[in-house]
């Protein structure tokens, strides 16, 4: 089978950005991928837009027939993929197989979200929404949620607060090196420390902020990539999985189970370990879920997670980079695009295009979307087409 | 389901789970349990106590939720069974192993603050507080 291919890539600045909304941004997004590969709109096939809550948040519905409309891209077959915060990875699901379906041999997949024109209380609302009844009815928000599991697991595991500290420290750190990053600042251990609480024993400094923005990704065969340009890279593993809706009816809240099995299943599609990895992007909403998925991706053992921080080896120079972009901790979060900007910042790794943060010659990036917590995840390794 | 609960669910409490033919508990039900079956019966849990099994104090509430709000999932102890459960604590004053018992409150949140459709949903329930 023809392998599929991601032949061009392209992110909008994230931030605030006042003025614009989902439409302008899908469309900035979306034209730059089309021109960073040199392809008129008419050539796409399928044309996904990843996106949780614009009905809810700006009162927008429809956006992917907007955006064909506003690419010229008619009469491409569109669809909105929602999948809550994993919206991208499962937009990258879904891109995949319409190509390797062979019901598309050009898919144009863009993320987007406008947030930034909501207060702090609302946006959080809206992602709260995502919630069970009886879980809503409490106040519950996604940040409660990681609160309640970093005391369990900092318990359990006789973890340090100070290495959830260390996360956000090192992902700001690469944030400056991002130009596209909300956040181009650095942070000191003791700033992200004293920072006010929001969910004890989290602070300020372990949540990422709410994010305007969008990113693309156009797929096709490998045969046809291979006719358009020498810079592509491969899909090798993409694969989904759930967990439970209700959060506390898991037996183990420090385990994601939708990341074990998709990460499981997207190895064993691109006959890979946790060992061939060179880098990846997790979704560190907050830092503590950057610890969970790097044991449940199979990276540690379970709860020695935090160790890798300490020891350096998640850092840009550590034998296993995690977060280049600077994560949706520094780079921001517009829930629908953040799973396609993790891919978007793989695939320049893997091509040598990451300027400031580019690493030593990767050949095999993983990227990890999770929506709710822990609910829906997505797992997508991408490799260079002669990686071994 | 049982004759426990054969009458409508009106007349269930809030911290009603459903019991599955498999032995297993949850809270709260749903059509099918975790053996991929209908429940066959109801537990109330408010005749129980439960265990703190970690808790939160968030400050940055939506739209309609008390400031701070304390949280905690707690743990029932139904006959050898666990049975877990997401909720208020009255206060934060507790810690992890703590043992905890519900307290009914007619209104946990305002149902009209937030973005959910006030009909949708209940929105009275029980809180936990340590036992004395």
């Amino acid at each position: 089978m023809d392998r599929v291919a991601i032949v061009g890539a392209s992110m909008t600045a994230f931030g605030d950005r006042e003025g614009e909304w989902l439409r302008d941004l899908l469309a900035e997004a979306g034209a730059a991928c089309l021109d960073d590969v040199g392809i008129d709109a008419d050539a796409i096939d399928h044309l996904y837009v990843s996106n949780m809550a614009s009905g809810e948040l700006e009162g927008q519905t429809g956006a992917p027939n907007m955006l064909a409309h506003d690419l010229a891209a008619q009469p491409a077959y569109t669809a909105r993929i929602d999948q809550t915060s994993s919206s991208g990875g499962a937009g990258i699901y879904a891109a995949w197989q319409s190509v390797a379906s062979e019901a598309s041999e050009m898919t144009l997949l863009v993320g987007g979200e406008k947030m930034t024109h909501k207060t702090t209380g609302e946006a959080t609302d809206v992602i709260a929404s995502l919630t069970h009844p009886v879980e809503y009815k409490h106040g519950v928000t996604l940040p409660s949620f990681a609160g309640l599991t970093a005391r369990l697991y900092l318990e359990e595991y006789d973890a340090p607060r100070e290495s959830l500290g260390k996360v956000a420290v090192k992902n700001h750190k690469n944030g400056v090196d991002n130009p596209k990053a909300q956040f181009r600042k650095e942070v000191d251990l003791e700033t992200v420390l004293d920072s006010p609480i929001v969910a004890d024993p989290l602070r300020l400094y372990d949540f990422c902020p709410i994010t305007d923005g969008s990113a693309a990704l156009l797929f096709c065969p490998e045969s046809v990539a291979r006719e358009l340009t020498d810079e592509y890279v491969v899909v090798s593993g993409v694969a989904g999985a759930t967990d439970t809706h209700v959060v506390h009816e898991r037996a183990d809240p420090t385990t994601m189970r939708g990341v074990v099995e998709s990460s499981d299943q997207a190895y064993a599609m691109a006959d890979r370990t946790p060992a061939d990895v060179d880098f990846a992007e997790l979704h560190d909403m907050f830092t503590i879920l950057e610890f969970l998925q790097f044991e449940d991706l199979g990276f540690a053992e379970k709860g020695e997670g935090w160790k890798a921080i300490e020891s350096g080896r998640t850092e840009r120079d550590g034998d296993l980079p995690i977060n280049t972009s600077g994560g949706l901790k520094s780079k921001g979060h517009p829930l629908g695009a953040s799973g396609v900007a993790q891919a978007v910042e793989v695939y320049e790794q893997l091509l040598g295009d990451a300027g400031d943060r580019q690493l030593d010659d990767p050949e095999v990036g993983l990227a990890c979307n999770v929506g709710g917590f822990g609910n829906c995840v997505t797992t997508t390794i991408l490799e260079t087409p002669e990686a071994e | 389901m049982t004759d426990q609960n054969d009458d409508t669910a009106s007349d269930e409490s809030e911290l009603t789970a459903y019991r599955y033919s498999d032995g297993s508990i949850t809270y709260p039900g749903h059509p099918r349990g975790p053996d991929g079956k209908d429940p066959v019966g109801t537990v109330d849990l408010t005749e129980y106590t439960a265990e703190v099994v970690t808790w939160t104090t968030s400050t940055a509430t939506p739209p309609g939720v008390r400031q701070p709000n304390h949280l905690a999932i707690v743990e029932f102890d139904v006959d050898g069974r666990p049975v877990r459960a997401l909720g208020q604590l009255e206060d934060g004053n507790v810690a992890i192993g703590d043992t905890v018992e519900p307290v009914y409150v007619d209104e946990l949140r305002d149902p009209e603050a937030g973005i959910r459709e006030p009909a949708s949903q209940s929105w009275d329930g029980f809180r936990f507080r340590p036992v004395e």
